[in-house]
């Protein structure tokens, strides 16, 4: 599905990221970690097509077709979705409005007309079910005034109603409290098929407790310096991160 | 009158005794302002002596004031001798169909979704053309004056109903009331009037159709509305379609009276020509519009959304004379490029339990300049007295600037006021946010813009409200990024 070969990005001149091999497989589902400032939000964000970043190397495929050429609106109409980790405020806008709005660009985008509105909230309320989002929520200007954790379950809510190809998660867990992650992680199991694959970033082996993730991939530096299976989520949790940077250390300085 | 003046008068009443006959016969008169040319104004419309005496005393009060310089707004000096004041209505060149318009502007339409008989009036298709909204106007005019309903050009207003012209012209807005009020009153070209009589309900807004007449009238429009006891109506100005004039300096006068338990609902959408990217050109707005509600119960309510023009100095006021009298003012202010506004609203509350609501969202972008100013004042008379003001900005690129000047004068300690502001900002981070969910940029503005505005758009008449939203989008396109 998508294929990063020896991706190198700039922010501000400076490089960021050093030269990332990723490949993902529908049906699959990846874990990324990695300490602080490593780089993995930044990843997201090129995948996801942000301003401000100059990619200086590399290639991303995604589905047969350069990525990086590609607007951001439309990666998201072609079924890339990030779910951010710092959810910005609309004010003036309701999710609903917000949603509406969302399915019927990408539905034209695919030649389709707009979705009618019987459909739209019965989609609504199911996928509200899904994430246990109170459907009065949706009546809210998106994220204003929402606590750090109902930012993060209007996430997965939104990804619910999207239904995307590719899902991105930054750092989603971060914010909840148990029940709600319980609750996310569910919802995101659910959607979780043969076709669609799923990023998921954290810091914590306690989300992959619930979304178990096929593969374990370690970001430090700007690099992919470790990657295995979901065992390597554990043991990061009792080590921390510090042997990975030794052994990065010597790696680079051999 | 000093000895000098008069030889002056003198002499102005004798080039007018034998210059005047002749140049009657021209559709326009020379640039410059003078008695003259007052004269000539009047003369040309027929008008009885009281109105020719009435403007003559407006001419003589600007003289002797000067032009306004608080507003937070910049533009070189205006020679008002560089105007021509009286021009006869333009034959505008007439088009076959609409094919035949500069595509660019028939797109321009076809976003805004001016339907297409509109379209073909603005565009100047011949009329026999547009045969269906004419019959239509037809239509609306007969139910109106079945009910008594007075609506008219204020030039037949004056021919034809002197005595209620006489008594209402410059009862709300005295010609010394400002330079530009005095300057209309001199000088004014047409506009409209209108007369509701005792307990009629206008049937219809008085709009639809009439909006297109509305977009062609001249630079110094002069409207007045009457509302009489337990009356209402809503009426509609404006054209979302952009209207371009080769007059910069436009100054308008509307007055509004409204009697016991009447209720005037007045809606603006204004699009005049904004000038260029550079800000060349546009229109100078300076409009003074005034409601009294003179009588118990009455309701004044001012609806507005402004994109165009690249100066506004525009204060929709209320009076709130009658008891438990109600004035509201509903306001989006667009400024893009280098457009700027300095708009608001004066609610000055005399009666008791009268009441006010002022909503005003002010938009700016790129690198224009958009100022709230609003006033309150409550007189020691009235008592319990409520007001609410909001005042929102919302800016979108950091070149652009967002300013609120809040007056409040209260001499009565039984009065409520609640004033709320906030700013907002469209960030990069918005934007991209909606790009993230297959949102294109200028959709995406649309989207916060219009969720922005929506509590005023909701108060227009639904087929406006519509065309609105797609104004505020249309008007920024471009605008970010
Ligand atoms: N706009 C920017 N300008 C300059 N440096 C930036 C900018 N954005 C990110 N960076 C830097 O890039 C590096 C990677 O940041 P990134 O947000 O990708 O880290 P992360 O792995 O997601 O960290 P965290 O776990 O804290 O979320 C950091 O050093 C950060 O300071
Ligand atoms: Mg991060």
């Amino acid at each position: 599905m998508l294929t990063i070969k020896n991706l190198k990005a700039n922010i501000e001149n400076k490089e960021i990221l050093k030269g990332i091999n990723l490949q993902v497989n529908a049906g699959e589902t990846y874990a990324i970690m990695g300490p602080n400032g490593s780089g993995k939000s930044t990843l997201a964000s090129v995948l996801a097509g942000k301003e401000g970043y100059e990619v200086t190397s590399g290639e991303v495929i995604y589905e047969g077709e350069n990525l990086l050429d590609l607007s951001p609106e439309d990666r998201a109409r072609k079924g890339i979705f990030l779910a951010f980790q710092y959810p910005v405020e609309i004010p003036g806008v309701s999710i609903t409005n917000f949603m509406k709005t969302s399915i019927n660009e990408i539905r034209k985008y695919n030649g389709q007309e707009p979705m009618n509105a019987v459909d739209f909230l019965k989609l609504l309320k199911d996928k509200a079910a899904l994430v246990e989002l109170d459907t009065k929520m949706t009546k809210r200007f998106v994220n204003v005034g929402f606590s750090g954790g109902e930012k993060k379950r209007n996430e997965i809510f939104q990804l619910a109603m999207l239904d995307p190809k590719l899902s991105i998660l930054d750092e989603t867990d971060s914010g909840l409290d148990i029940d709600a992650l319980k609750i996310v992680a569910d919802g995101v199991n659910k959607l979780r098929n043969k076709s669609n694959a799923f990023i998921v970033i954290t810091h914590y082996q306690r989300l992959l407790n619930y979304i178990v993730p096929d593969f374990v991939h370690v970001l430090h530096d700007g690099k992919i310096v470790r990657s295995g299976g979901k065992d390597l989520a554990l043991h990061l949790e009792e080590y921390g991160y510090d042997w990975v940077k030794e052994e990065n250390k010597k790696a680079v300085t051999s | 009158m000093s000895g000098e003046d008069k030889i002056l008068d003198e002499l102005a009443g004798k080039k007018y005794k034998y210059g005047f006959v002749t140049d009657i016969e021209l559709d326009t008169i020379p640039k410059g302002l003078n008695e003259d040319t007052i004269r000539f104004i009047s003369a040309k419309k027929k008008e009885p002596k009281f109105m020719l005496d009435w403007r003559l005393n407006a001419y003589r009060n600007w003289l002797k004031m000067k032009e306004p310089t608080w507003a937070n707004i910049h533009y070189p000096p205006i020679d008002y001798q560089d105007i021509v004041y009286y021009a006869a209505p333009k034959q505008r060149t007439k088009l076959n169909n609409l094919d035949e318009l500069a595509p660019e502007i028939k797109a321009t339409y076809d976003k805004l979704g001016i339907p297409l008989e509109e379209q073909m009036v603005l565009a100047g298709v011949a009329v026999d053309a547009v045969m269906d909204s004419v019959s239509v106007a037809t239509t609306y005019k007969d139910k109106l004056s079945e009910l008594g309903i007075i609506f008219s050009s204020m030039s037949d207003a004056i021919k034809d109903h002197p005595e209620l012209i006489e008594k209402y012209l410059g009862s709300v807005v005295p010609q010394g009331d400002n330079y530009f009020a005095a300057l209309n009153s001199a000088v004014f070209s047409d506009g409209s009037f209108i007369y509701i009589p005792k307990g009629v309900r206008s049937p219809m807004e008085l709009s639809t159709y009439f909006r297109i007449n509305a977009a062609f009238t001249g630079q110094f429009e002069r409207t007045l509305i009457v509302a009489d006891e337990g009356s209402y109506v809503s009426y509609l100005e404006g054209c979302t379609a952009p209207i371009r004039d080769e007059n910069q300096l436009h100054a308008a006068v509307v007055e509004l009276v409204a009697h016991d338990n009447a209720e005037i609902k007045y809606s603006t959408v204004q699009n005049w020509y904004p000038g260029d990217k550079e800000g060349k050109g546009g229109i100078y707005n300076f409009v003074t519009k005034r409601g009294i509600c003179a009588g118990v119960n009455s309701k004044i309510s001012w609806t507005q959304v402004e994109t165009g023009s690249s100066i506004t100095w525009k204060y929709p006021s209320v009076i709130l004379k009658g008891e438990n009298a109600i004035g509201e003012f509903y306001s989006v202010a667009m400024t893009n490029n280098y457009q700027q506004a300095d708009t608001g609203t004066k609610m000055i509350h005399l009666g008791k339990n009268t009441k006010s609501r002022i909503v005003s969202k002010g938009i700016s972008a790129g690198h224009s300049n958009n100022s709230y100013r609003g006033l309150v004042r409550v007189t020691k008379s009235a008592d319990n007295v409520k007001n609410f003001s909001q005042c929102d900005s919302l800016l979108m690129g950091d070149k652009c600037g967002a300013h609120t000047f809040p007056y409040f004068e209260i001499k009565n300690n039984t009065a409520t006021v609640e004033h709320e502001a906030t700013t907002s900002k469209i960030k990069d981070e918005i934007l991209f946010y909606c790009n993230q969910r297959g949102i294109p940029e200028e959709d995406a503005v649309a989207l916060i813009v219009n969720g922005y505005a929506k509590e005023i758009l909701n108060n227009l008449p639904m087929e406006f409200a519509v065309e609105a939203q797609k104004l505020l989008a249309v008007s920024l396109e471009g605008s970010v990024g």
